[in-house]
């Protein structure tokens, strides 16, 4: 006879141990049939090392071309109850603030709807609504818009745009991140929800040089804060600090990647003309050093992970715009990237790799940029120089 | 009859000034300093003396609604009902009376939650979905996620180490959790060619884009059987899966040859340094659920030795510019190999071009 008393999960119920908090723990927690199905489908991938969700599946709401991810099963009669076990992207309000009310709100709605597993947050920074059957897709969606949420990005559209928390919370932001964050995302609905690129794009806004959402690494356009003036410096603190244990000389001056700082033991002088804004000053001693006050941002482009052709980081493309003007900025710049890579880029071609195929300089004739020295980190080392005919004029 | 009520569409995210507490919305863009009370607990100061209050705790990321209810409910005990999530999943409490720190602290702590991950401490793991939701996994994410930070718990709720360590999990090379540039990144990998289904293949993939995927061009058509269909020339391929994304025909899932890759010394901020793509440190580990124990160990050596080698300040990536490649595997004991030697695009940017040479 069947021990009943014997658990049907031993591996995953391995993980309901230890100090970190468990997700075993959370799938359980939910109550939802479901959930044991998918609990059942999981321990049987702990068991085989093997993953059981088919591929892909178009599934969506009506009028919409992504923010859904269709999911079934591989072993559908074993685990009947996740046969279908969709996600739903919700894009996230800016910097990820919300009231108990708004979670309440949508913890009803997904108890209602789905399986009542979320992920706070997915990568790109969505919230993610985790495994709900194909019939219910469509009343989900009426329930979160009835209650002032939208779908996100996904497949070859603007992904869902992020920030980081920016002025709400942080002395450093150089620009006002969750607004721009947010008049971006809601200018390019249409981007969003029906995918009209040659694969994903994604903008991230980070308010300082620390890029606290990756965006350098992350963002097919990074919005990177910055400032032009020099840092403000209060004495009486950098000698508060100095007397509360911090070696200035060794943590602060040794560690300037361009050696623009000199401490005598009494004042700290900053040679702000080669400052880089790399922020370690900054950030070691956050009371006595204060970033300018003529403040803005750097824009980058082309970041991605490994797929299709290698990772690349963003590089420079606007050295600098003024904070009041980066919207209408960016806006323009936006539709002269978006025109040429729709013209030219390739089924799966991500702006980056665009750009590295084509060549910066081309890259910049195309979107009328004038090409800049700070946009290199060096000029090329090779004599293979393509002249143009109209040069001599 | 009454007609239908028009369908709401394109409304985009709620404005998030709907969501910030009232001691935010005055000092909005204010803020003049922050200073850190304890590990987990931020304290930022206004240019009106205001202090704003953060105490931030971790999460498995996947959550329950009776998880985010409990959040919900901390939230209306202690900060008026406001809390947010910051970009690394952590959950954070935005207190404007400090005398609520401590108990808020115990409660989270309590309930399984614990407080940490600010400044040089390793925050919450950025990761991805693995088995419990995604097709092309070499691995699972959460579980990974789960060994590893239990067993380095202590530095997510202490701030003993020389810099911050940000570490990230992938269970394949498509990265959606962007592992590329973190101080140490666990990574799914296949290494197998994938297993053309030649009887279903030409019904749903389009045969030149599946071609057109392929990064080192390893893919060409080839009739099998009278139908239409392509075949891999293996050594060619890095098994990336990007065939597998664009066609279902081409799986590369294989339970005895997936596994884990661990990378070091990437980061994203400017700091001090530039920001860099994280570098191969160990080419192969096995997939050993449920607790990855050959993964957990060499995540926790390779911790260990950077916080007993490094100066203060310098992330992974930076302590290991200055010691040296050589140097850093002789400390860490890891095996160097061929694999580690780029055979990819540029390859030859990463070989040693000088007679700088350490003994």
């Amino acid at each position: 006879m069947a021990d009943d008393t014997k658990s049907k999960t031993p591996l995953l119920d391995e993980l309901e141990k230890g100090p970190w908090p468990s997700f075993v723990k959370e799938i359980k927690k939910t109550n939802n049939p479901t959930c044991e199905d998918l609990l059942g489908q999981l321990e049987l991938s702990y068991e085989e090392k093997k993953g059981h969700w088919k591929h892909g599946g178009l599934v969506g709401v009506l009028g919409y071309g992504g923010g859904v991810i269709g999911r079934y099963s591989d072993v559908p009669e074993k685990f009947p109850k996740v046969a279908h076990f969709h996600t739903l992207r919700i894009n996230q309000p800016s910097g990820w603030f919300y009231t108990s009310d708004a979670l309440r709100t949508l913890c009803d709605i997904w108890e209602r709807h789905g399986s009542g597993l979320t992920n706070m947050h997915g990568s790109t920074g969505d919230i993610v609504f985790l495994g709900t059957r194909t019939g219910e897709l469509e009343p989900t969606f009426k329930d979160l818009t009835e209650a002032g949420f939208d779908l996100g990005g996904s497949g070859s559209c603007l992904r869902t745009p992020s920030c980081c928390v920016g002025e709400a919370r942080c002395e450093w932001a150089c620009y006002d991140t969750m607004k721009l964050c947010n008049d971006l995302t809601q200018a390019y609905q249409d981007e969003m929800h029906r995918p009209p690129f040659p694969y994903k794009f994604k903008i991230k806004c980070a308010g300082c040089p620390n890029d606290c959402v990756a965006s350098i690494a992350r963002a097919d356009l990074s919005i990177i804060g910055t400032w032009k003036d020099e840092i403000r410096q209060d004495d009486a603190a950098v000698a508060e600090c100095a007397a509360g244990g911090l070696d200035i000389q060794k943590d602060v001056c040794d560690r300037c990647p361009t050696r623009c700082m000199e401490w005598d033991g009494k004042k700290l002088a900053i040679n702000n003309r080669e400052c880089v804004r790399c922020m370690h000053c900054i950030n070691v001693m956050p009371k006595a050093l204060r970033l300018g006050k003529e403040k803005g941002a750097t824009i980058l482009i082309g970041s991605k992970a490994p797929i299709v052709q290698g990772a690349l980081l963003s590089s420079v493309l606007v050295p600098f715009v003024p904070a009041a003007e980066l919207y209408d900025t960016l806006k323009e710049l936006v539709k002269r990237v978006w025109e040429f890579w729709d013209e030219y880029g390739k089924n799966r071609e991500r702006v980056g790799e665009l750009i590295q195929r084509v060549g910066m300089a081309n890259f910049l004739d195309a979107i009328g940029l004038d090409p800049n020295p700070a946009m290199i980190s060096a000029p090329r080392d090779n004599p293979y120089i393509f002249f143009q005919s109209k040069e001599e004029k | 009859m009454t007609a239908p009520a028009k369908r709401i569409t394109d409304i985009g995210p709620p404005h998030y000034e709907k969501f910030l507490p009232p001691i935010i919305k005055r000092n909005y863009g204010q803020w003049k300093y922050h200073e850190s009370l304890a590990p987990g607990v931020l304290c930022h100061v206004s240019e009106t003396g205001e202090k704003l209050y953060s105490v931030r705790a971790a999460s498995p990321r996947l959550l329950s609604i009776v998880t985010i209810r409990f959040f919900a409910d901390l939230a209306d005990k202690y900060c008026g009902g406001y809390l947010r999530f910051t970009s690394r999943h952590n959950v954070e409490f935005l207190l404007d009376d400090p005398s609520k720190i401590e108990p808020l602290k115990q409660e989270l702590r309590e309930a399984g939650y614990p407080v940490g991950g600010t400044n040089n401490a390793i925050s919450n793991i950025v990761h991805t979905q693995g088995w419990v939701h995604c097709h092309s996994s070499a691995t699972d994410a959460s579980g990974l996620v789960k060994s590893t930070m239990d067993a380095l718990c202590d530095h997510f709720t202490e701030q003993k180490l020389p810099a911050k360590l940000r570490i990230a999990v992938a269970c394949c090379l498509n990265m959606c959790g962007a592992v590329h540039c973190s101080d140490i990144a666990i990574l799914g990998i296949h290494r197998k060619p994938p297993k053309i289904q030649h009887n279903v293949l030409p019904k749903v993939c389009e045969v030149p884009t599946l071609i057109a995927s392929c990064p080192t061009g390893a893919i060409r058509p080839k009739n099998v059987d009278g139908k239409q269909s392509v075949e891999v020339v293996e050594e060619q391929c890095m098994y990336c899966g990007n065939c597998y994304t664009v066609c279902p025909a081409m799986p590369l899932n294989d339970p005895e040859n997936d596994g884990i890759s661990i990378w070091v010394g990437g980061k994203v901020s400017n700091a001090r340094t530039a920001p860099k793509f994280t570098k191969l440190a160990i080419p192969f580990l096995p997939n050993n659920p449920p607790r990855w124990p050959e993964v957990v160990d060499a995540v926790v050596n390779i911790v260990n030795v950077y916080a007993q080698h490094a100066r203060k300040f310098e992330r992974m990536g930076e302590w290991i510019e200055r010691i040296g490649w050589p140097r850093f595997f002789q400390l860490t004991g890891i095996e160097f190999t061929r694999y580690h030697i780029d055979d990819f695009k540029n390859a030859g940017q990463t070989y040693a071009r000088s007679a700088h040479i350490r003994f």
